[in-house]
């Protein structure tokens, strides 16, 4: 593979491309293609669902169809939690369904060779390393990438169904 | 890229087409009456085994498939024309070649090669039928023989015409040019014998003798040039002498000679045809004017017109909400504009789910051929009767109805309809009868199973349920035993048979119409027979909803549970505990369900009688349901949570309102459980 560097160089086919959110202070990484748009947070506009984890915020009418907004900063159990005009909605296009994120805003789409990706570290329970990417580094900065598709129809989620819900 | 030649475009259309053929076919053997079979009836599945063989044998990559219908086509051909006469073991192998086809079009179209060993068999099968039927073909001909045979002698043209026994039609093709009309002609040759053709300026007339009906010879011309060019018409061809431009009218001559009083009229008209050859032209008609007059859509076309209308109506009513703010004398136009289209939108709305409908035949047709098998392996006498085939029924629902339905009419079947001896014995018809009917009643359909069998056995139900350690006693009413029936692992069936008795089925059936957004209901009378009804809202994707609010959030109760709406009084509402309330309507005591705490709505009304009590009816039980205010009624289009999320307890599904906002759709059976769960607390205090 040595002898293919050259091209690599200019080509970088091997680079993905990821969508730069912050949740508290830290910065996460989320696959670009996984993403349909962004909006603007307006709680107005979410319908309250009744017995259902806290992280999920209710569902919202998305130019016709029902879409589930889910606070990703109550679920990894981030404290000041508001809702001020940064916080937007990812609007993710998952495998089989759409589903909304809010975020404490997004800054970025960045390119991130294999070299800058490193493997996750175990981290504590917020988080479990099985829905995370890796590590993306670009100079000082240091990004968590998540492997949004698997959190999101992680059984933990509660997003998907699970077998015979009375 | 070859120019055009690619075939394999018009293979899903073929398949299409096979399929409704063999349904047809399927249809008509059932129909059909052994001792006396209806000619048409013959020629029916004559054309539709022709036509496919026809089309199989076009494509050229479905050797089965021809095969196959060839050798059925011959022995129909026999049939049709009364030499052979037809028997019950002949319609049974008919209707087992009809299911070989059926799995061979399947296995064509998911491109694999159909089971070789069902085609062979089967393929030897009518090979065999063939054989012994050629044996006695100097049998005396049927004495109601079929149109074309008996219908040929008679006709002034004997000669030609009575080797190939078809009808002479006239195919008469405008606007085609020389290559075209060369084609044709070859092609006609193929099909029959061309008695003589016309060309003049652009049109080409061709009269054909030909065992090919009026459709087909349209269906191959169309192949060549427009279907609006071709027309196709029953008649004998003119006499030679009354033609003067005919080109080719030497060989035309040669056999329209031998007639023995050629037509003395010029002009194409038709002779004196028999009136058994006028039948088959008229039909033929009828048929084409059929075809052209439907297309056909994929139906997630259909799909997105529905979804862009429902996002029409909310937009409609969206600006219904804001408009109801300005001042009606200085927006008069506006206002009147938006009422114009509000009353647009809901004919649009009408209009655009009414192609959804499909009639009830759709699920019904499939039943005669389940009575007849399961009635043959049962050894029983069962007739069926059908009644409001034609009550429409949107497609979605149509489909998920065909399981719960057909595990009925197999209970039905299995357990309900008595063995010939047995109902002797009590002095029935030794003929059992299953009726299934649906009508319209509302907005909803009724659909109804009913059978004259034994009903059900209270004793052995009884026995069941106690054994099981069901809560019941002898003093149980019908009606709650019944809803056993329903209860998981709940059988009484003496042995288990493959037609049903596993007691797995009755509580899908429920489940599956529960599902449906329906409910199903059992009466029965010892001896007397059984009847399930179910009852279904007419379209999935519509509903009338009454909104309500609790707090600050909107709800929508389906309508077709809401009976009323009150005021509760204090003096009305009795506390059986701290969290458990009976409202006292009209000497009824009904449960109180307060949606505020079902949901946990914060900021609604706590005190029943400031609230408004909703008596909602699910099933057969009755419970009143607190809420803060009504807001108005309003038809919703429904939003299914599941595509992008999940079920959510006692949640069916979302709508979306004129302000663009979702409200939830209360399922009101999820509430009628909970309502269940406080009532038997109640019956305990």
């Amino acid at each position: 593979m040595l002898h293919t560097d050259a091209n690599t160089e200019q080509v970088d086919d091997s680079g993905r491309e990821f969508l730069v959110f912050t949740l508290a202070n830290q910065e996460y990484g989320i696959d670009i293609l996984k993403v349909q748009e962004i909006r603007g947070y307006d709680s107005q506009s979410v319908t309250r669902i009744a017995n259902v984890p806290s992280f999920i915020k209710g569902v919202t009418n998305l130019r016709g169809i029902i879409v589930p907004i889910v606070d990703m900063r109550i679920r990894f159990n981030l404290e000041n939690v508001e809702y001020n005009q940064h916080t937007v909605v990812v609007i993710l296009n998952l495998e089989s369904r759409v589903v909304g994120v809010v975020v404490d805003g997004v800054s970025d789409v960045l390119m991130l060779r294999p070299s800058q990706i490193s493997a996750a570290p175990q981290f504590g329970t917020a988080l479990s390393t099985e829905y995370l990417t890796g590590i993306g580094t670009i100079g000082e900065r240091m990004l968590i990438l998540v492997d949004i598709e698997r959190l999101m129809t992680s059984q933990e989620m509660a997003l998907v169904e699970q077998a015979a819900v009375v | 890229m070859s120019a055009g030649l690619d075939l394999s475009q018009f293979y899903e259309t073929f398949f299409d087409e096979a399929d409704e053929l063999l349904a047809d076919m399927e249809q008509t053997l059932l129909a059909m009456d052994i001792d006396q079979p209806d000619a048409d009836q013959l020629n029916a599945i004559f054309r539709a085994a022709h036509s496919i063989k026809g089309g199989a044998g076009t494509f050229g990559c479905f050797g089965h498939l021809a095969d196959t219908t060839h050798l059925l086509e011959n022995l129909l051909d026999a049939l049709r024309r009364g030499e052979m006469s037809l028997r019950k073991d002949m319609i049974d192998l008919f209707l087992e070649t009809k299911d070989v086809l059926t799995g061979q079009v399947a296995a064509y179209r998911n491109s694999e090669e159909p089971d070789q060993e069902a085609y062979e068999r089967i393929c030897a099968q009518l090979r065999q039928l063939a054989l012994e039927q050629g044996g006695k073909l100097p049998e005396t001909p049927q004495p109601a023989p079929v149109a074309p045979a008996a219908a040929v002698p008679a006709e002034p043209a004997p000669v030609a015409a009575a080797t190939t026994s078809g009808s002479p039609y006239r195919v008469r093709v405008t606007r085609i040019g020389d290559k075209d009309a060369e084609a044709l002609q070859a092609e006609m040759a193929l099909l029959g014998t061309v008695l003589r053709q016309e060309r003049a300026a652009e049109t080409l007339t061709i009269w054909l003798d030909t065992t090919a009906s009026a459709a087909d010879l349209e269906a191959v011309c169309c192949f060549i040039v427009d279907a609006m060019q071709v027309e196709v018409i029953s008649q004998q061809p003119p006499a030679a002498a009354a033609q003067p431009p005919a080109v080719e009218a030497a060989p035309v001559a040669a056999q329209a000679a031998p007639e023995p009083a050629a037509p003395a009229q010029a002009a194409p008209a038709r002779p004196a045809a028999p009136a058994k050859a006028e039948e088959p032209r008229q039909k033929a008609g009828e048929k084409s004017g059929k075809e052209s007059s439907t297309i056909r859509v994929g139906v997630e076309k259909v799909d997105q017109i529905i979804n862009l209308v429902g996002e029409l109506v909310i937009t409609q009513a969206m600006l219904v909400q804001t408009a109801s703010t300005l001042d009606p004398v200085l927006h008069d136009r506006l206002l009147n504009g938006i009422e114009q289209l509000e009353r647009n939108a809901r004919d649009l709305q009408e209009s655009v789910m009414s192609i959804r409908m499909m009639p009830m035949d759709y699920v019904f047709s499939r039943f005669p051929r389940v009575v007849r098998e399961s009635a043959a392996k049962l050894g029983k006498q069962i007739r069926l009767t059908t009644n409001g085939a034609a009550t429409e029924l949107d497609k979605s629902l149509i489909e998920r109805i065909i399981d719960p339905l057909t595990h009925l009419v197999r209970n039905s079947l299995d357990h309900g309809i008595e063995a010939p001896e047995k109902r002797i014995a009590v002095g029935k018809d030794p003929e059992g009868h299953l009726t299934l009917s649906a009508q319209h009643s509302g907005g909803q359909i009724v659909i109804e199973v009913t059978d004259d069998g034994s009903g059900l056995n209270r004793e052995r139900i009884l026995a069941k349920a106690m054994q099981q350690g069901f809560p019941v006693n002898e003093n149980t009413p019908d009606d709650e035993l019944w809803q056993l029936i329903f209860a998981p692992g709940f059988s009484t069936a003496e042995k288990v048979t493959d037609i049903s008795g596993r007691g797995v089925g009755m509580d899908v059936v429920r489940r599956n119409i529960q599902s449906l957004g329906g409910h199903i209901q059992l009466s029965s009378r010892a001896g007397k027979g059984t009847t399930t009804r179910i009852v279904l809202p007419l379209t999935l994707a519509i509903l009338d909803g009454m909104s309500v609010q609790v707090g600050e959030e909107i709800f929508i109760l389906p309508l077709t549970h809401v009976t009323e709406s009150m005021q509760p009084a204090p003096e009305q509402v009795h506390s059986v505990s701290e969290s458990e309330h009976l409202l006292h309507v009209r000497g009824e005591y009904l449960p109180i369900v307060a949606l505020h705490d079902v949901f946990s709505v914060d900021g609604a009304q706590k005190d029943i009688s400031r609230s408004i009590a909703v008596i909602m009816q699910a099933e057969d039980s009755r419970f009143a349901l607190l809420v803060d205010h009504l807001v108005g009624q309003q038809q919703v289009v429904v939003k299914n949570l599941e595509s992008n999320y999940r079920k959510i307890p006692g949640i069916s599904a979302a709508t979306i309102l004129g302000d663009g906002s979702v409200a939830l759709i209360v399922d009101v059976f999820a509430l009628t459980r909970m309502a269940r769960r406080k009532e038997a607390v109640a019956g305990a205090f």
